[in-house]
């Protein structure tokens, strides 16, 4: 191939060629870079299902595809194919229903839920005492066939590969709340090996269920600051009290620059690498230390081959949970040492919520935006600052930046570190 | 692109109705004839095949941490456990911290009493909605969640094992094992990764999974017959297994004095919409794909096959047409959806150091074992969907 481009390690060097967001603030990129350097909020009250008892009300949730009593994996589906599309169209890649790679998806576990459940139980006939053996007892009455798909694991990824037309096996991955960030990083390595010239990596989430909201709260992981719903998400104040759940997706097309510039491609931004380090600390909580966050920016400066002081703006995983933020900023102190608090950082999360298994996607596709307009979103609703974090957060107003190359975290239970480097066209 | 690494898997870990550990397991399989690691009373009319006892101590030392474990986790654990002694790592940090992880796994085992409590109390509650938000509330235990997440098994090998390389958890049922293994072949043999673990559970024998393949009209009932021999719309026999590989560079495992079990030639993975004859056409072009490796006069075949019909009639038809040796694993350990496959490598890896095949169960399981048994091909049909196919060879 002509002109080929490759990275310092001698690896094909891997390009964002589209690009595909929803999120509570709004559908489509342009729509949701306005309101997010707006400094808009898109939580609001909870009002799809009864909220009685429940200890958070609030959410970021994505009207769009929703309907009452969907099952919550055809409403990731739903918006899955949302992001994916508008990403593809603007890659202008392979052809509608062909697209010329695998497919990596980050999503939520796949379960059976209660309206099913319901609906089971109701046949059973055993209304006072109804145990599983008795749904399984009237599990193959022909009414409920449409169940059986609905809760398969594979579902939503083999959907998606009919209708973009993806080779291969589609992959379905979760590493919690790195999810997104895990599904950009299998792409970049799949070419990276010269398996593929390009893939589609989407993460989607539509998890604002009671029972999601119920887990959450006993971890009590999740604001209670339900009285201004938009004011409830402040990463990084010294009154955050909890993340606010959300729902998203995004989608990005990777492909090898080398093949994006031979089509005519327009270069959004690239990937000059990412790492990961896993914490074994606790189920839920970070290392005090920080060490194994520390180990996950390093080692993705090691693979991006390039060094702290190259980083001119990071997109926070900034949860607002107390632990989160703290561990992030202790974590920031310790790489970027006295140069931290003159780095930009923000959190998303401030303004969409939390999208959980999308977050690192939604992210990877901001950070990607705000290296494109020189111009970082907020974090929004910062009026208390915490004085034990000596970041400079962008507080509430967007800000101009020259910015070349962005690194986003992605931190998530079960001891799940990941972080991207994005960088700009190279010159 | 840069030279391909060979790639050896240097540990192996299993645990199934016929026990713990690769050689063990390999003995009861040598002499399971006729098949009897089935139960048919636990969950009549239903087939299914409980784990063997296991005493979780010995790989989980903490009772704090299987406390804080649904079973499958356990399981899951206990078999990466037992691939990490195998391998010669357990409890060697500095291999141990640049560890990687691929984990296959769906999780979502249901605290059965909490959800039995309101689905009881549903139908008399004024506010459902309430109703349900309320009972949730007070009856799901916090810590249940983490038990039920899929990467929760990935976190808890990281906490009781010390890998903290990275972890990553695929889902999606037999085609999560199959990429699982395949993305590490690939990583390892292009130099992404150095040693990486690949490990999946699946525990089958609950009334709230039993519920999900059901749904479909795919158990088996009693009495029990082998995979391949199950009538017209087959049946699966749900299974209790873990299973753990450790997949590593040559010159990794070389510098570290460790010994191969086998080398990793090649992991094909793909998929359709299974349509009439699509199975076969899949596994034939993965056949295809590897064919140029096999040395067809020293190979045999270990089949996934499920039971379930059709998908198990097609993959016997694209058998019958390569015309290697088979034998089918299901009929007895069972199935073990995500598991399958991997258990499926770590007993083709033991039967490679046997130098034969266990006996023959059913229609499928064809032909006798070469002279030199130097192969082994590794099949995974999907019960729903997703084909895999892998090639190991003695070293």
């Amino acid at each position: 191939m002509a002109g080929e481009h490759k990275d310092k390690a001698g690896r094909p060097v891997v390009a964002i060629t589209g690009m595909g967001v929803i999120t509570s603030l709004g559908t489509g990129k342009e729509d949701n870079w306005k309101k997010l350097v707006a400094g808009q909020s898109g939580i609001r009250r909870i009002n799809r299902f009864p909220v009685d008892g429940l200890r958070t009300t609030i959410a970021g949730t994505v009207n769009e595809g929703w309907e009452p009593n969907i099952a919550p994996s055809v409403h990731t589906e739903r918006i899955a194919k949302l992001v994916g599309e508008e990403a593809i169209t603007e890659s202008g890649i392979g052809s509608k229903g062909n697209f010329p790679g695998p497919m990596f998806l980050a999503m939520a576990p796949i379960e059976l839920e209660w309206p099913h459940r319901f609906d089971l139980a109701s046949a059973t006939g055993s209304n006072d005492n109804v145990t599983y053996a008795d749904l399984v007892r009237v599990a193959s009455e022909p009414r409920f066939a449409p169940y059986y798909e609905m809760a398969k694991y594979g579902i939503v990824g083999e959907n998606l590969a009919d209708h973009f037309g993806t080779q291969g096996s589609p992959i379905s991955l979760t590493t919690a709340c790195a999810s997104g960030a895990t599904a950009i990083q299998l792409g970049v390595e799949a070419i990276r090996r010269g398996e593929c010239q390009a893939a589609l990596a989407i993460g989607a989430d539509t998890s604002v269920t009671p029972e999601s909201v119920v887990r959450f709260s006993l971890l009590s992981a999740l604001s209670t600051q339900n009285e201004t719903p938009e004011q409830a998400s402040k990463p990084f104040s010294k009154n955050r009290d909890g993340f606010v759940l959300a729902e998203g997706a995004a989608a990005l097309v990777l492909e090898n620059y080398d093949h994006a510039k031979a089509r005519g491609a327009k270069i959004l931004g690239i990937i000059p690498g990412s790492g990961e380090k896993s914490d074994n600390f606790h189920r839920t909580r970070s290392s005090p230390n920080g060490k194994p966050i520390i180990g996950c920016m390093l080692n993705a400066f090691k693979d991006a081959g390039i060094s702290a002081e190259d980083v001119d703006y990071i997109n926070a995983h900034g949860t607002s949970t107390p632990e989160n933020d703290k561990m992030e900023n202790t974590g920031l102190l310790a790489v970027f040492g006295e140069r931290a608090p003159k780095i930009p950082i923000s959190s998303n999360k401030s303004m969409i919520g939390h999208t959980l298994t999308a977050a690192g996607a939604v992210e990877a596709v901001v950070t990607t935006m705000t290296i494109q307009h020189q111009r970082i979103p907020p974090t929004i609703n910062h009026n208390m600052p915490d004085p034990g974090i000596t970041l400079d957060v962008v507080p509430n107003t967007a800000r101009d930046a020259k910015i070349k190359t962005a690194i986003s975290n992605s931190f998530g239970f079960g001891g799940q570190n990941a972080c991207l480097v994005i960088a700009g066209e190279p010159n | 692109m840069n030279t391909r690494r060979e790639v050896w898997i240097t540990g192996a870990g299993l645990l199934s109705c016929l026990g713990e550990g690769v050689e063990a397991t390999w003995q009861k399989l040598a002499t399971d004839n006729p098949p009897a690691g089935h139960n048919e009373t636990e969950f009549a009319p239903y087939v299914t095949h409980p784990l063997a006892p296991v005493n979780f101590d010995q790989q989980i030392p903490k009772k704090g941490d299987q406390r804080q474990m649904e079973p499958w986790q356990r399981i899951g654990v206990y078999a990466a456990g037992l691939a990490l002694a195998n391998a010669g790592v357990t409890g060697n940090a500095e291999v141990l911290d640049t560890m990687d992880m691929i984990i296959a796994a769906g999780g979502g085992e249901r605290d059965i009493n909490v959800d039995s409590g309101i689905m009881s109390g549903i139908s008399g509650a004024t506010n459902r909605g309430a109703f349900l938000n309320e009972r949730l509330l007070n009856d799901l235990r916090p810590t249940l969640f983490l038990a039920q997440l899929p990467n929760l098994l990935a976190g808890n090998i990281g906490i009781v094992h010390g890998i903290v390389g990275s972890s990553r958890t695929f889902m999606g049922e037999e085609a999560a094992g199959v990429d699982a293994l395949r993305v590490t072949f690939e990583r390892v043999a292009a130099g992404q990764s150095n040693i990486s673990l690949v490990a999946s559970s699946f525990h089958g024998t609950r009334w709230d999974l039993l519920l999900v393949t059901e749904l479909g009209r795919n158990l088996l009932k009693a009495p029990f017959q082998p995979v391949w021999d199950r009538g017209e719309h087959g049946g699966l026999a749900m299974a209790d297994m873990g299973a753990g590989l450790v997949i590593e560079s040559k010159e990794h495992a070389e510098k570290r004095g460790a010994k191969p079990l086998a080398r990793l030639v090649a992991v094909e993975s793909d998929r359709n919409r299974r349509k009439p004859g699509e199975i076969e056409t899949t596994l034939a072009a993965e056949w295809a794909a590897i064919a140029p490796k096999v040395k067809k006069d020293q190979a045999a075949v270990i089949s996934g096959a499920s039971g379930l019909e059709p998908p198990t009639r097609e993959e016997k038809n694209a058998l019958g047409k390569i015309g290697l040796p088979v034998r089918a694993t299901g009929s007895h350990i069972g199935h073990g959806f995500d598991t399958q496959f991997l258990a499926n490598i770590a007993i083709a890896c033991e039967t490679l150091k046997q130098g034969k095949l266990f006996p023959a169960s059913g229609s499928g399981d064809t032909g006798d074992a070469p002279a030199s048994l130097s192969q082994i091909a590794v099949t995974s049909v999907g019960n729903w969907r997703g084909e895999g196919l892998a090639l190991i060879e003695k070293v």
